[in-house]
């Protein structure tokens, strides 16, 4: 099974492995990971389950959607690597991934 | 002989419910958790049961907050399939259905709301119907389909919800609403009648301003709704969705204030400080209104399950939220934050025409209290902040389409 890192803002790191298919915020809220809430349960309407990707892994998670894009440029402390992480699916590919967590979701 | 390990029980295993378990645990919640709830499935989440489930696009995994698993994983104890029955606050201890007895150190009430009921003549006949779970959708999608016609009495967002579902599904559907507008209550007059042209343009019947007088049936079944003036819609099926009553019996009978819902504070207690209340069936504080109200959304039963969690734990509150609200009704992604309490003006921003817009409602010092984004993420974002900060807008500078979202909300 894939596994993604996610890194709290307190530096805290939990080890997850994430089932082929499932998105990295549904990996997070399966297992207690705090700091992702999706809210709205994956519909990339809430903005709740923002991410930071690390840079080694840009390239391979691929770029956000419009709607993705348009909410996150609101999103509070956006980044270049911001993502919202229901829109990003745990693949083989992603296997090692590392996101970080902002301090807050709003 | 040893005392049992202290024990949070929380009645109700909906959105509210299941999260409060889990922030309990995120939170460091060491003790006992015990999480109740009377339907059979573990705690899943409804807004799909009138869109994705309802078209068959949903599964039972993905509606599920969370995988059996994780309540294995997180020392949660699952009691389905029964209810708090009764709350003896002296000796701090529920009873359920079932007739088992827990003993709390705290107890968490998230009994929600159930549909509000109508007295008709015909409301018990087969295919009268109403949503609020799993059962009630399953009802209702075999109900929908080709040669199906589906009677929504109530224009709110569930009728309007299910109504463009039943479409989806290749099913009649008329919406009968009392006023003089679809979504009267919750919306403003723009998204109502833009709204309402959307749903017309897609085949649904849009019926404002009508009474229904009785549910006439044959063999037992629905076949039409007959409305005051009467006229006689025929139907196979009907769904009442006029609002959602908070199940407030439980605490009543405890003791609980009650007004309109079980009251709570900021940090969701009751009146018995050993016992807090979240989500739909809560009277609570909308500090940016300078009132208290009831919101039914996944937002707000989030947001008071981690008020209960945090102030259990010891921990500082949460950050407080804009209340927000969504919905999808065919390709339309609406997102409204904020309530519109005393507005004074409603400032439209885009076009519906091309592609998306959103309602800016302002109060007489043009302070933003409310927005409703059709289509339009960027605005709701914006609009978010700008009802967070009750920032003041001039409507023209809303108006400008030159104008950057981001610089307004900057």
């Amino acid at each position: 099974m894939p596994q993604v890192t996610y890194i709290e803002h307190d530096g805290t790191e939990h080890l997850i492995d994430v089932e082929d298919g499932l998105s990295v915020m549904r990996g997070a809220v399966d297992n207690n990971v705090p700091g992702i809430d999706g809210d709205c349960g994956g519909e990339c309407a809430c903005a709740t389950c923002h991410v930071f990707v690390d840079e080694a892994w840009l390239a391979r998670t691929g770029t956000p959607g419009e709607q993705e894009a348009s909410m996150l440029s609101f999103a509070a402390t956006a980044q270049p690597n911001s993502r919202l992480s229901c829109q990003i699916t745990v693949t083989p590919a992603l296997d090692g991934l590392v996101v970080r967590m902002p301090e807050a979701q709003h | 002989m040893s005392e049992d390990p202290p024990c949070i029980v929380i009645a109700g295993a909906g959105h509210a419910g299941g999260s409060a378990a889990a922030f309990l645990r995120q939170y460091g919640w060491k003790g006992a958790i015990a999480l109740v709830g009377e339907e059979a499935h573990l705690p899943y989440q409804r807004p799909p049961l009138s869109k994705a489930w309802l078209k068959g696009e949903a599964s039972a995994e993905s509606l599920a907050l969370r995988p059996a698993r994780f309540y294995a994983q997180q020392r949660i104890d699952l009691h389905l399939g029964t209810r708090v029955a009764g709350i003896d606050r002296a000796a701090r201890r529920v009873s359920l259905s079932d007739g088992i007895e827990l003993g709390y150190h705290r107890l968490i009430l998230a009994l929600g709301a159930r549909p509000r009921s109508l007295a008709l003549p015909g409301a018990d006949l087969a295919g009268v119907l109403a949503l609020r779970g799993t059962v009630d959708a399953d009802a209702l999608q075999a109900a929908l389909g080709p040669g199906r016609r589906l009677a929504v009495i109530g224009g709110g967002y569930i009728g309007l919800e299910v109504a463009a579902s039943a479409r989806a599904l290749g099913a009649g559907a008329v919406v009968l609403e009392r006023e003089a507008r679809v979504l009267a209550r919750v919306a403003g007059t723009a998204l109502s009648r833009f709204l309402e042209a959307q749903h017309r343009a897609r085949g649904v019947e849009v019926l404002t301003g009508v009474e229904v007088a009785a549910i006439e049936g044959e063999a037992g079944a629905a076949r039409a709704v007959r409305l005051q003036d009467g006229r006689r819609i025929p139907c196979d099926t009907v769904l009442i969705g006029v609002g959602a009553v908070p199940s407030t019996e439980l605490a009543a009978a405890a003791g609980l204030d009650c007004a309109g819902g079980i009251v709570v504070d900021l940090a969701a207690r009751t009146s018995d400080p050993a016992i807090h209340a979240i989500g739909d069936c809560t009277q609570r504080p909308l500090p940016l209104y300078g009132r208290s109200g009831r919101l039914e959304s996944v937002p707000n039963a989030i947001e008071q399950a981690k008020q209960a969690a945090a102030d259990i734990c010891g921990r500082p509150p949460p950050q407080p939220e804009v209340p927000w609200f969504w919905s999808d009704q065919f390709e339309l992604r609406l997102q409204m934050a904020g309530l519109a309490f005393d507005a004074h003006e409603a400032v439209i921003r885009g076009d519906a025409e091309a592609g998306g817009f959103t309602v800016f409602h302002l109060d007489r010092e043009q302070r933003v209290l409310a927005i409703e984004a059709v289509n339009a993420p960027a605005d709701f974002m914006a609009g978010r902040v700008l009802v967070a900060k009750q920032a003041r807008v001039a409507p023209d500078i809303l108006r400008d389409p030159a104008r950057s979202i981001r610089d307004v909300a900057a």
